[in-house]
């Protein structure tokens, strides 16, 4: 009797008023709350790139003005970091399922956790205002001294948009950490968590660590633009590349704050739909904290042509090759998970794939980037946007794409249409590749990143990429549309419609407001997926 | 009994991990603080590096001797911010709040001190911007005709680059505004970071006041008492940072 009540009662309709939204303490929602407005940035963001894509269909400037196409890239990036790839699977997925995952009825500081949506909200609202007042040109690096001393533009409504919203990730981080330390349901053993877990908790530790770096850097360039301190000034003996050197020690770790969240939600969907144990468990957890550690160390590969010491450059080449290792160890992992597995290709695989594909091209990209020579030939050139796109979209929005349909069902309790999001994830693949591989070869050959026009002879790539953006938009559009409308149509889910492991999927789609009816006893590993029977035995044997 | 249970938030089993999660989460912020004050002593680092004659120059136009008050005020406060979650933890309410305070009463202290150490500088020309000038009293520019004699009827001696720099060239002007502007950013940041802890120790007043701690529960005492005794450790290494050395 109990139970069926407590089925009934959920978390999304145990009360509808708005009000008991906007004052809720309860992680789930507030990962939907992020969910909504992530969505917002991404589409505002994507506006200002479909506008850039159209100017670059031909090699004269006459969409847009030379100022008016650096403030969209300006606004696409800063919208598009700051706003969409930081939070998105740490604050929708990592926000509704940590807590899930290990058998507690909520983060650990539920009011900080609504208390960083707020701020959250806050710095986008300051971002958006910057925006409408004329935008800011100087690209989302912020670099001095353009943005201290010359830009003429918001810079500093845009820069304290940004450091606002950085408290956000700080509380984020922080609230995920503790959570991990104190609120394991009893048997949930470090080794017993999920990789995702993992994943977040080395996410976590980024934010905690380089995001307030960010915020000084940023406090220093609004006391510069404000009163003229001068520490990036070179009149007083200020040092531009100082700012380099600061802003890049939040924003190198802040691509492992992107990516490191997707290699877990990759970690989770593999298994499942492979119908086998993760291989290598606690290398592929290992490797997460070592791609945090290490991703501390490598930020001087942003300067190689900026005058930074020759040795230092070494140092961070070599350092730069190193997080190659971590993540290679992740993607053999993975296919030696698929290794003799029962694959099925749903949705969420569809994207894990394209994910492994596309991060793998993005990081062995990264290589050529890495090493000194080949650096000084494609410095701010279209391979670095096509590099960096690849990590970040291919890997980061790929695995955000995946999460959210593989975890759709509980937080939603509805099926979406499962042909429907294998079309998008294909059309999502085959945008993605035509937008940005003709970007490496357009950065190869030579063309600068940055400019509103460009010589004659780069048009074909340039229209195969911009062809590219739109069948990309497309595939972005589709999910919003078929999502949405599983809300009202969709099947009703059961509590585990994929048959994958995990607390998560032991308590009803959608969970009840305290996530179980009694607090989970964990006996197993994670991922103990029905293991391929006979010959896995003889072999042992 | 009751009341270890009337404070435990819904989400957790019991008191025990409801305080080690406090903890473990004050003990995260204090390091992210220590990264967002850790990126200006790094940059005042490398230029103390380069520029060195201009930062000594720099800091001996300081008050030392106010330092030296400021800094012993501080320390009390961190002392009587101790005393007060000893007596929290053993039950003695109007202990709590005599020490607290008389912890806020030493914070307000300390930025009194601080406010006219602001004043003097701004008095002298040391605040960075146009108007920066190390020699307030010699004539470099018609304009500061005005102030000049203000100043010098305010009797501020005039500024002469002592001994042991002058051995070396004179020190650049520009790299000893430099100076004042690491002067003002991190001592600025700390003195934002004790407003809010002043504000943060007036509610715990409040509380303490009607009698909310208890040797139960009393894990908002400790936390705040973290956090302003690493406002306290901040300055302990600001102090000889921009003083003292040499």
């Amino acid at each position: 009797m109990i139970d069926q009540l407590a089925e009934s009662r959920n978390y999304l309709n145990d009360d509808y008023r708005f009000r008991s939204w906007l004052l809720t303490t309860d992680h789930k929602r507030i990962a939907i709350m992020y969910m909504i407005s992530i969505t917002l940035f991404f589409f505002v963001g994507g506006a200002a790139a479909v506008l850039f894509r159209l100017e670059l269909m031909t090699p004269k400037g006459d969409l847009v003005l030379a100022e008016t196409y650096n403030k969209l890239f300006t606004l696409h990036g800063v919208i598009m970091v700051w706003f969409f790839l930081i939070p998105s699977i740490p604050t929708v997925l990592g926000n509704f399922l940590l807590p899930l995952m290990i058998g507690a009825r909520d983060l650990a500081f539920p009011k900080l956790n609504l208390l960083s949506w707020y701020i959250f909200m806050l710095g986008g609202a300051v971002t958006v205002w910057s925006i409408v007042a004329g935008g800011a040109d100087t690209g989302w690096t912020f670099y001095t001294p353009y943005s201290s001393t010359y830009a003429n533009t918001n810079v500093i409504l845009m820069a304290v948009g940004v450091f606002i919203s950085g408290f956000s990730s700080i509380l984020t981080g922080l609230n995920f950490i503790v959570t991990t330390h104190t609120m394991r349901a009893p048997g949930m053993t470090w080794f017993r968590l999920p990789l995702f877990v993992w994943a977040h908790y080395a996410t976590s530790v980024i934010f905690v660590l380089a995001t307030p770096v960010l915020a000084i850097t940023l406090f220093l360039i609004v006391l510069e633009r404000g009163f003229g301190i001068g520490i990036f000034d070179p009149k007083l003996g200020g040092d531009p590349l100082l700012f380099q050197h600061l802003f890049w020690f939040y924003s190198h770790p802040a691509v492992y704050i992107m990516v490191l969240p997707s290699m877990g939600v990759v970690s989770e969907i593999i298994p499942c739909f492979a119908r086998n144990r993760i291989f290598g468990y606690k290398f592929i957890a290992f490797s997460s904290l070592a791609i945090a550690v290490i991703g501390f160390l490598v930020w001087g590969h942003h300067m190689f042509v900026s005058g930074q010491s020759m040795y230092a450059s070494m140092v961070f080449s070599f350092m730069s090759m190193l997080v190659a290792v971590p993540s290679a160890v992740k993607v053999f992992n993975w296919t030696a998970t698929l290794y003799k597995g029962s694959i099925s290709l749903e949705t969420p695989m569809l994207y894990s794939l394209g994910f492994i594909g596309l991060f793998t091209l993005g990081g062995l990209t990264g290589l050529f980037l890495a090493a000194l020579a080949v650096d000084v030939h494609v410095t701010d050139t279209y391979f670095v946007v096509a590099h960096f796109h690849y990590i970040m979209v291919g890997g980061a929005v790929m695995g955000y794409l995946g999460g959210l349909h593989f975890w759709w069902p509980k937080m939603t309790g509805r099926i979406y249409p499962e042909w429907w999001g294998r079309l998008s994830a294909g059309i999502i693949f085959f945008g993605f590749n035509l937008t940005f591989f003709p970007q490496f070869v357009l950065g190869y050959l030579g063309m600068p990143r940055r400019v509103h026009q460009y010589v004659d002879d780069f048009q074909v790539l340039n229209v195969m990429s911009s062809a590219g953006a739109s069948i990309l938009g497309v595939g972005y559009l589709l999910p919003l549309a078929y999502l949405i409308w599983s809300l009202r149509y969709g099947k009703r889910a059961d509590p585990n419609p994929w048959h994958a492991k995990g607390l998560e999927w032991q308590t009803p789609s959608p969970p009840p407001k305290l996530n179980f009816t009694q607090t989970p006893i964990v006996t197993e590993e994670a991922y103990n997926y029905p293991p391929a029977p006979a010959p896995k035995k003889q072999a042992m044997s | 009994m009751s009341a270890t249970t009337a404070h435990l938030a819904h989400q957790f089993d019991d008191a025990e991990q409801q305080f080690a999660a406090a903890e473990l989460g004050m003990w995260l912020f204090l390091s992210t603080e220590v990264l967002l004050f850790g990126g200006l002593f790094c940059t005042y680092s490398i230029y103390r590096l380069w520029y060195h004659a201009a930062f000594v120059a720099g800091s001996q136009r300081l008050e030392q001797v106010l330092g030296t008050i400021n800094t012993a005020v501080l320390l009390t406060s961190s002392l009587s911010m101790a005393l007060a979650v000893h007596a929290a933890q053993t039950d003695d309410r109007r202990g709590i709040v005599r020490n607290l305070v008389f912890t806020i009463f030493l914070g307000c202290m300390f930025l009194g001190i601080k406010g006219y150490e602001y004043r003097q500088k701004f008095v002298e020309d040391l605040v960075p911007g146009p108007n920066f000038s190390l020699t307030a009293d010699q004539p470099n520019d018609n304009s500061r005709e005005g102030r000049r004699d203000k100043n010098n009827r305010a009797g501020q001696p005039p500024y002469r680059a002592p001994s042991q720099t002058t051995l070396t060239t004179e020190p650049d002007v520009g790299r000893v505004e430099l100076f004042f502007s690491f002067y003002f950013a991190m001592t600025g940041l700390h003195a934002l970071h004790m407003i809010v802890g002043i504000g943060m120790l007036g509610v715990l007043l409040v509380g303490a006041s009607h009698g909310a701690f208890t040797p139960e529960y009393h894990t908002p005492v400790e936390m705040i008492g973290l956090y302003w005794h690493f406002v306290d450790i901040v300055w302990v290494f600001l102090f000889p940072l921009l003083y003292l050395i040499r």
